[in-house]
């Protein structure tokens, strides 16, 4: 089949690969015994992972008096690491849904460790409002179910409980997407392992592909439902994070209080969740050699996402900035003054250098093709977005109506730990993920091998 | 592929002109009080400018982002963005005309130096804190500049693809999309800002975040909207036979996606000041409701639910007759958006919608497709040099 692609668009698979040899690269890191880069950096998960463990049960047994909160700042590095992990959790549909949508081919070198880094993003984002309730075992009453305890009964007016549904629906879309585009590469690895005569790997691998036999209708049945869940996941992608900044927007608070949060807090958690991608992937493409299918290309696109929504982000920022000074309400206009002048003034220059400054570096070509600039400005987008939810949330708290609550929020090394837990957790379940699974989708990429591989580009043009 | 003007579409376009004229006739004979026709110049001056720029903001999107699949109906949203400058001098009339030394109309209601004079009883202490942004040099300089630098733009784009047909090459392609990510800069601010200027200001206690946004959602999904019925209405007519069911689809794709963004955007706007209820952002919404029901009511189902079901369908967004039902639904549905936003604060109670409006709205629309039309004979239909052509013409969904 002759392709019509134009012959200005750069090759997405490199090296001249066969389709042989992309089941070879790909099943590689699963087959192989891991290296010795991969055994540290799981250790150093695993220690973090352990800390933050110990953190979480130290406040479910003594409370969450072992945080830094107060009575004015409620809410602090709990929400902030929520809506944080959870803006990360949003490049996964983004980009296996809303670009499969748009035919971005490019995806396809990137979605599955996208749509695991979404799912263990938000595993560790739900872990947050789950503690900070205190009675963890109590965290079912969150959800409508019939009880015995008189008029208990979830507040359908209140955006928390709109986040419970909107977080819940997100996970499980998002997970059965992931798991049923690994079904045929499971059973590829599967395969490999009945030639390869590793009975335990045919039996693990076998369960997990539920019996994948790769006949023309399993194909069709699989492309429909992958299409299916792409129209719901889309919805999602915006639903999620608009619910998130419900939590904020719906209250009478200044600095809260805004009608740009639902789509600004949507661009600016595409915006972190492609700086994630970006970090992990050019640390994946090295450690488990994926050069050839994550290209420099592929980096320049994902940077030219990043610019994309951190210029929205930008723009949001401006426009609340000047909104607070035309409204003339002295409230929303001390809330902003405050945010850059006040006691947290390094926070909100952090926040405004990191996500608005740094990424417009991005419009030099050169930049957006340098694996190393690449790598340290997806780090500063990661600790800007995780500055704008803690300038969001803290100052705004910190000033109460009355200068007498006044207060400032300082955390404790509680606080703390869990955060690193949830760094610690996040990495051990990736790390375990690129050990386990494949990485790339092995169907797909060899989908586009004949329109977008290297040598089908020389061979046509 | 060259496109000739049909000269009953000529006729009928300006025929429309004409029945406007008739139109503002009707309404001074009528003794309309000239605010309200002043209003009606502004919807109308104000919608069919956002939906022209949509035309350069759609090719500088098209470039940027290097889609190949529509650069064969490229010459549609460049023809549409030629009626920038028509639309742009009525806007501009009414700015002027609103300067308390002419006092044509008083729209735009700040513009009155009593409200800023603190020794006047008018004196207004919110409008005269807005002053720094809200005067007159500076906010006729704003328009002047958006409609200005949004014009150049689609100038310096249709040069480099008229330049591209003769040529050939990659230097007009690379140039347009330079070109391309400039412009989005520029739009990026500009479509915020000119919509606090055009119709926020109207209303100029009230503000909101969101509402450059809002603005920018009505105009992007009604411009798509536009572009899908010229390009169904050539290719009926025997034009543009290289686009087939698959570009359709894809135009319908946006049609649908857009206009359940659009709701999106409404709701979230909507939804988050209902529920805050915060006094100088509700009365807002409460003049709509008390004043403007019918229209206010009509437009969550006329832009969004109507289109929505229409375009649902995978079939419909392949049927030319289907996308031109929700085509002019959308269109429709939008104006009557920017007619809700305008006309509350520069009305009051005492708005109506009769001939005056319906045939206003359509001498704008007249004028619109005549220029769009007159555009497209100008040039091949086919951008021919477009590096991504064949791409397009080998296009499946």
């Amino acid at each position: 089949m002759a392709s019509h692609e134009a012959a200005i668009r750069e090759p997405l698979i490199l090296n001249d690969k066969t389709y042989h040899q992309i089941s070879e690269d790909i099943a590689r890191p699963i087959e192989g015994a891991a290296n010795r880069s991969w055994w540290i950096l799981f250790t150093i998960a695993v220690m973090a992972m352990l800390w933050g463990v110990g953190c979480i049960l130290y406040t479910i047994g003594v409370g969450i008096g072992t945080w830094g909160l107060n009575k004015t700042v409620e809410w602090a590095w709990d929400i902030t690491n929520f809506v944080w992990w959870v803006g990360i959790g949003h490049a996964g549909t983004l980009i296996s849904a809303v670009l499969l949508l748009f035919r971005q081919k490019w995806r396809m070198a990137i979605n599955r460790s996208a749509e695991a880094m979404t799912i263990f993003a938000v595993i560790c984002a739900a872990l947050f409002p789950g503690i900070h309730m205190g009675r963890i075992w109590m965290a079912y009453w969150v959800l409508p179910l019939p009880n015995q305890f008189g008029s208990l009964w979830v507040n359908f007016n209140s955006p928390l409980l709109w986040d419970v549904f909107a977080i819940g629906t997100y996970f499980s879309v998002s997970l059965v997407f992931w798991y049923i585009g690994l079904i045929p590469d499971f059973a590829t690895i599967r395969d490999r392992a009945v030639t390869a005569g590793k009975p335990i790997r045919e039996a693990i691998y076998g369960i997990m592909s539920f019996g994948w036999s790769g006949n023309a209708r399993a194909w069709h049945r699989f492309e429909e439902i992958s299409l299916v869940l792409a129209g719901i996941a889309t919805p999602l992608v915006l639903s999620v994070h608009t619910i998130v900044s419900m939590d904020f927007a719906t209250s009478v608070i200044p600095g809260w209080h805004t009608t740009i949060f639902p789509p600004y807090f949507v661009a600016g958690a595409i915006f972190s969740g492609f700086a994630m991608v970006q970090t992990l992937m050019l640390v994946m493409r090295k450690v488990v050699s994926m050069e050839s299918y994550i290209t420099i290309n592929h980096v320049e696109l994902m940077n030219k996402v990043i610019i994309l929504t951190g210029s929205i982000v930008g723009i949001a920022y401006i426009t609340e900035l000047f909104v607070a000074w035309y409204s003339g309400v002295e409230y929303e206009q001390y809330a902003f003054l405050n945010r850059a002048t006040g006691p947290y003034w390094w926070a909100y220059w952090a926040m405004m250098s990191c996500n608005v400054i740094t990424p417009q570096i991005f419009w030099i070509r050169k930049v957006r093709r340098s694996i190393w600039l690449t790598f340290i400005i997806s780090i500063f987008v990661n600790i800007g977005m995780w500055f704008e939810r803690f300038v969001i949330i803290v100052t705004s708290l910190h000033r109460d109506y009355l200068p007498s609550s006044w207060s400032m929020f300082y955390p404790t090394w509680v606080d703390i730990g869990i955060f690193i837990g949830t760094l610690g957790i996040f990495g051990t379940f990736f790390l375990l993920y690129a050990r386990t699974f494949p990485v790339l989708p092995i169907a797909e990429v060899k989908s586009i091998l004949k329109s977008s591989g290297s040598q089908f580009k020389k061979d046509h043009h | 592929m060259e496109y000739k003007v049909k000269s009953s579409t000529k006729r009928i376009t300006l025929g429309l002109v004409l029945l406007g004229v008739l139109a503002v006739v009707y309404g001074i004979l009528t003794h309309i009080p000239g605010q309200r026709i002043w209003a009606n110049v502004l919807v109308n001056s104000y919608f069919f400018l956002g939906i022209s720029v949509i035309g350069t903001l759609w090719m500088a999107i098209q470039y940027v982002a290097e889609a190949g699949w529509s650069s064969g109906l490229k010459r549609v949203p460049e023809a549409m963005a030629q009626f920038i400058p028509f639309a742009g001098i009525m806007l501009i009339l009414v700015v002027i005309g609103g300067h308390p030394s002419l006092h044509w109309h008083h729209i735009y209601h700040w513009m009155d130096p009593a409200l800023t004079d603190p020794t006047s009883d008018h004196f207004d202490e919110i409008i005269a804190g807005k002053s720094a942004y809200l005067n007159f040099p500076f906010f006729l300089a704003r328009i002047l500049a958006y409609v200005g630098v949004w014009f150049a733009f689609t100038l310096f784009f249709r040069k480099a693809s008229l330049a591209e047909d003769a040529a050939g090459g990659l230097t007009y392609y690379k140039k347009s999309l330079g070109l391309g990510a400039v412009f989005l800069i520029f739009y990026a601010v500009t479509s915020s800002t000119s919509a606090w200027d055009i119709t926020m200001s109207i209303d100029t206690h009230w503000f909101s975040t969101l509402f450059g946004w809002y603005n920018f959602a009505t105009f992007w999904v009604s411009g798509i909207a536009m572009m899908a019925m010229i390009t169904v209405y050539l290719k009926r007519s025997g034009y543009m036979q290289h686009i087939n069911e698959e570009h359709l689809h894809d135009l319908g794709k946006f049609m649908f996606a857009f206009t359940i963004f659009w709701a999106y955007l409404w709701f979230s706007q909507f939804m988050l000041i209902w529920y805050a209820n915060i006094p100088e952002e509700v009365t807002y919404f409460m003049d709509r409701w008390e004043n403007y029901a019918v229209p206010f009511g009509a437009l969550p189902v006329v832009a969004f639910i109507i289109p929505f079901l229409l375009l649902m369908d995978r079939d419909a967004k392949r049927s030319m007759n289907m996308l031109t039902m929700a085509g002019v639904v959308i269109v429709f549905g939008h104006w009557l958006d920017v007619f809700v936003m305008v006309m509350p604060g520069a009305l009051k109670d005492e708005w109506g919608f009769g001939p005056l409006e319906l045939g206003m709205f359509l001498g704008f629309l007249g004028a619109f497709l005549f220029v769009t039309h007159s555009a497209l004979s100008r040039a091949s239909l086919v951008a021919k040099n477009h590096p991504f052509l064949d791409e397009a013409a080998h296009h499946h969904v």
